[in-house]
């Protein structure tokens, strides 16, 4: 009754007002709804959505090298290769720390792998210097075991290192009570010692995780010689004096003598080790590649180098890519087109036929997917190959020569036969479904007033089976632009798809950056086609049924 | 597209001796005779199912004739493909083409006539105009209304000035209103421009009111072709009796026939004049039927020894223009009397017994 005369905001009969009452409803009704499909979308986002997210950043990730080499990487930011000079003593001073605690790691020859992608031949120069660096370690453990015969023991080096409060619960563990309390540093020894905290740090870690020994029981790395050789010869007077607990006597001892020590050249040590550490292109590809994000993937995709003087286009014999780009391309519309153009008429008679034939026709439709892709992919190399049944039918016909059959396997002929074949169900029920809505009387409608039985098709039917055109090929073209397994079968060289380089470089070579560079590329181009179609066609002129 | 060599009164579409039989084991149509005037409206008038359609089609060009000939202007047309036939078509779901515009629609029939864009222009402005949619020529089909579509169908189906157009249920899908409306617009149409129409319907209505003649299809044969008011007021056998507009059916047996009138004994027992039809000699069964409109319930306006019979009131139902009273005469329940609402008119009370007559000739002795 009031309603006509009330001024405010209409009232849901508990009082609320109306508005508020109803987006209450209708939150609860989403949230069901969401509810419902959240097994799809969390399985749609960890088998979809993650690894494609997980792909693109593959391709541009580059963390190896930083965080491998990190001493190294930092100091060969001040150096510039432009003069053609070797860096400095700090950087392998740096490498020196850096490639013996990848070594103790044995992370070191992944590193090798992943610089050998740029410039081969690096990977057996880290692998065979991870096996001689620990030389450099062992020459300072002997100038501070002639210091002070302590310095051999595991446990001076937890008294020095260890806090004091993890040192009191590591002295009560023994190994029946499960793993050793987890290492904390020392953090007066941490500030004066950044470097020696940092491999301690990771060799305690190391240990710790094998579980076998505790950290004070492990015979120390020879790298954490190096690193406070290093880390004593540049820490300032007060930081070494404020490091307490019960090792500070003798490293304030050894900070005094290190002035002592002999001159010693991580350089020379390096060069003697390797003369590759000696040339200048090593160290581009360092510092190159040091970045945590590159483009190298992407250049490399596109038969282009990441060099130091700039982006330069791929040596000769190594530009494949944009080749099988273009060779994708091109094969998936020439596939697309051919399983239109099969594929048509046989949706028509599916659709026009009755139904006991067009059932018939349909389960020879569907006979494809009802045998194994191997299968029906080894069904064409019987048929295909130079002794196979098409040549011999060919022979016996006379219509060629015994001695020039046909090469009609491993090559492109071969991949579109075998594709077209099958992906033309992909082609044929989107076209259907199409032409199963599209009622017989347009046909009639269209003679009656005069259309001859082309015109009436070209006219009338056709443009209204354009939508199933548009959702069958786009179907089979990015199916087909996506093709492994038939064109690795029946492709040879000649035939296969930059799909099968992906591969190639995700289980063989192993390079998966590239791989991912690859694939993202690829699914650029499917988007960008897709949005160029919409831009032409209109994706609302797609249907599936 | 044809040329008239025929007179106005010969036949301008002719079927002969037509049959039709889709499976090779029924015949849809069976032995179809029939010829249509030129400027003629015919309705193809039957319950679904009848072959009506089918008849159609065969016209159409859609369907192939089992046996017989089906002539155009005096032509077999039985080899002529559709296309050639220059025979507009109408169709019930209108088969208005949903990609193109209304405008591209009428223009279609003239464009694959190869006639010139400007002419083609103003013929399909003409043709809007004829159906009152002239504001309409952009828009797709699917932006129209039933009635709108309809009219665009129509439009086309006329537009390229065919001198016979078929029509197929073309109103089945609007609503009574509109039916009517377009039905008033359709026999406008068809009677300016002067064409030949087959029209085909199972709304006896739509037919009665449309056609100047009529066929009334049955199990694919024609029962009965004449124009409406004949085939109202004299239908040759029961079954067009039966099928077009309400009707009182009492079975009996011939007593004797004296030239125009005859006797019939009626199952139940009663005795009642009828006018022989359909049937031949006495002893003949036959199902007697009497208009609802021409019983007569008050025995002074009855001629003098007239047959008459009882009749108990079963029910009174008001409807306004008129009354409409069940009654129980000869064992019939179903007894329908139309009355209408005069000022001195009575209002029979249910449960009273009365008397209830007519004149011989408004009660025809069809077939059993
Ligand atoms: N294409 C066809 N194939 C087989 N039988 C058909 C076909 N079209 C119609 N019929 C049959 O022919 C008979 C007459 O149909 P139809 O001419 O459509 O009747 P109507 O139009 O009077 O309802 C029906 O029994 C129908 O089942
Ligand atoms: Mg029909």
């Amino acid at each position: 009754m009031s309603d006509t005369t009330q001024t405010g905001p209409m009232r849901a009969a508990d009082g609320t007002p109306l508005k508020k009452s109803l987006a209450r409803a209708l939150r609860r009704q989403k949230l069901r709804a969401l509810m419902l499909i959240a097994p799809l979308l969390i399985f749609i986002l960890v088998t979809f959505i993650a690894p494609i997210a997980d792909m693109l950043f593959r391709s541009v990730e580059n963390q190896i090298v930083a965080d491998t080499l990190p001493n190294t990487v930092r100091a060969l930011k001040s150096w510039d290769p432009e003069t053609g000079e070797l860096p400095g003593e700090p950087v392998f001073a740096g490498l020196a720390v850096d490639l013996q605690t990848a070594a103790e790691l044995k992370i070191h020859t992944k590193l090798g792998s992943r610089l050998n992608y740029e410039s081969p031949g690096i990977s057996s120069l880290f692998r065979q210097s991870g096996r001689k660096v620990d030389d450099i370690g062992k020459e300072f453990q002997k100038r501070f075991v002639a210091l002070h015969p302590a310095w051999k023991s595991g446990e001076t080096w937890a008294a020095l290192m260890g806090s004091d409060e993890w040192l009191e619960q590591a002295r009560g563990w023994s190994r029946d009570q499960g793993p050793e309390p987890r290492f904390r540093l020392r953090k007066s020894a941490a500030n004066a010692l950044p470097r020696t905290g940092e491999v301690y740090l990771a060799f305690a870690r190391d240990v710790q995780g094998t579980g076998r020994k505790a950290v004070s029981a492990e015979k120390p790395w020879p790298v954490l010689f190096t690193a406070l050789a290093q880390d004593l010869g540049q820490a300032s007077p007060e930081d070494i004096a404020a490091i307490d607990g019960p090792a500070a006597p003798l490293v304030q001892q050894a900070a005094a003598a290190i002035s002592s020590f002999e001159p010693y050249s991580y350089r020379d040590a390096f060069i003697q080790m390797d003369k590759a550490w000696g040339e200048i292109g090593t160290w581009e590809v360092i510092k190159l590649y040091s970045p945590r994000y590159t483009p190298a993937y992407f250049l490399n995709a596109v038969d282009l180098e990441l060099t130091p003087h700039g982006i330069e286009p791929a040596p000769e014999n190594e530009r494949i890519y944009l080749k099988l780009f273009w060779r994708t391309l091109w094969m998936s519309l020439l596939i697309t087109f051919c399983c239109l153009a099969l594929g048509y008429p046989v949706a028509w008679l599916l659709a026009n036929l009755p139904s006991s034939k067009s059932n018939l026709l349909m389960i020879l439709v569907l006979l494809p997917f009802w045998t194994s892709l191997l299968v029906r992919t080894s069904a064409w190399k019987i048929l295909l190959q130079q002794q196979g049944v098409i040549n011999d039918v060919l022979v016996w016909l006379g219509l060629i020569d015994d001695a020039n059959r046909l090469v009609m396997i491993n090559n492109k002929f071969g991949t579109i036969v075998a594709m077209t074949h099958i992906l033309l169900p992909f082609m044929i029920l989107p076209l259907f479904s199409v032409m199963k809505t599209i009622p017989p009387t347009y046909l009639r409608a269209a003679k009656s007033l005069g259309a001859t039985p082309w015109t009436a098709f070209w006219r009338v039917y056709f443009p209204q089976s354009v939508p199933g055109i548009g959702a069958g090929s786009i179907l089979v073209f990015i199916l087909a632009i996506g093709y492994y397994i038939t064109p690795e079968l029946v492709g040879g060289t000649q035939g296969v798809f930059i799909s099968n380089r992906i591969a190639y470089h995700i289980s063989t070579s192993l390079n998966w950056g590239l791989a991912a560079a690859l694939g993202s590329i690829l699914l650029a181009a499917v988007l960008v086609l897709y949005y160029t179609y919409d831009k032409i066609v209109g994706i609302d002129n797609v249907k599936l049924g | 597209m044809f040329d008239d060599k025929t007179g106005a009164d010969a036949a301008f579409v002719e079927f002969d001796r037509v049959q039709k039989s889709y499976d090779g084991e029924t015949l849809v149509v069976k032995d179809l005779n029939l010829s249509i005037r030129k400027g003629e409206f015919l309705t193809m008038l039957g319950p679904s199912g009848s072959g009506k359609t089918t008849c159609l089609m065969m016209l159409a060009g859609f369907e192939t004739a089992t046996s017989g000939e089906i002539r155009l202007a005096g032509r077999p047309i039985n080899n002529i493909p559709p296309h050639k036939r220059g025979i507009g078509m109408v169709f019930q779901n209108y088969a208005l083409f949903p990609h193109m515009t209304v405008a591209e629609n009428l223009a279609f029939p003239l464009e694959v006539r190869g006639i010139g864009k400007s002419e083609r222009e103003e013929k399909v402005k003409r043709a809007l105009d004829m159906v009152q949619m002239g504001d309409f020529a952009g828009r797709r089909p699917a932006q129209l209304s039933g009635g709108q579509q309809q009219r665009i169908a129509l439009a086309r189906a006329l537009v390229f000035e065919p001198e016979l157009v078929l029509m197929d249920e073309p109103l089945g899908a609007l609503d009574k209103q509109l039916r009517e409306h377009m039905q008033f617009e359709i026999t406008r149409l068809a009677h300016e421009l002067g064409i030949t129409t087959v029209y085909v319907t199972h709304d006896q209505t739509e037919a009665l009111t449309m056609s100047d003649n009529i066929a009334v299809f049955n199990d694919g044969r024609i029962q009965q072709l004449a124009p409406p008011a004949v085939l109202y007021e004299e239908p040759m056998n029961s079954f067009v009796a039966q099928f077009i507009g309400e009707n009182n059916t009492l079975l009996g047996t011939v007593k004797e026939i004296k030239g125009d009138t005859c006797l019939v004994q009626l199952d139940h027992g009663e005795l009642i004049d009828a006018r022989p039809v359909n049937v031949s000699k006495p002893g003949d069964r036959t199902r007697v039927s009497i208009r609802p409109e021409r019983v007569e319930t008050n025995k002074a306006r009855l001629q003098p020894g007239a047959h008459t019979l009882k009749a108990q009131v079963l029910e009174f139902i008001y409807m306004g223009d008129i009354f409409r009273t069940r009654l129980r005469v000869a064992g019939n329940d179903n007894f329908i009397v139309k009355t209408r609402n005069a000022p001195d008119q009575v209002r029979l009370q249910p449960g009273t017994e009365i008397e209830i007559g007519w004149l011989p000739q408004d009660c025809r002795a069809l077939d059993a």
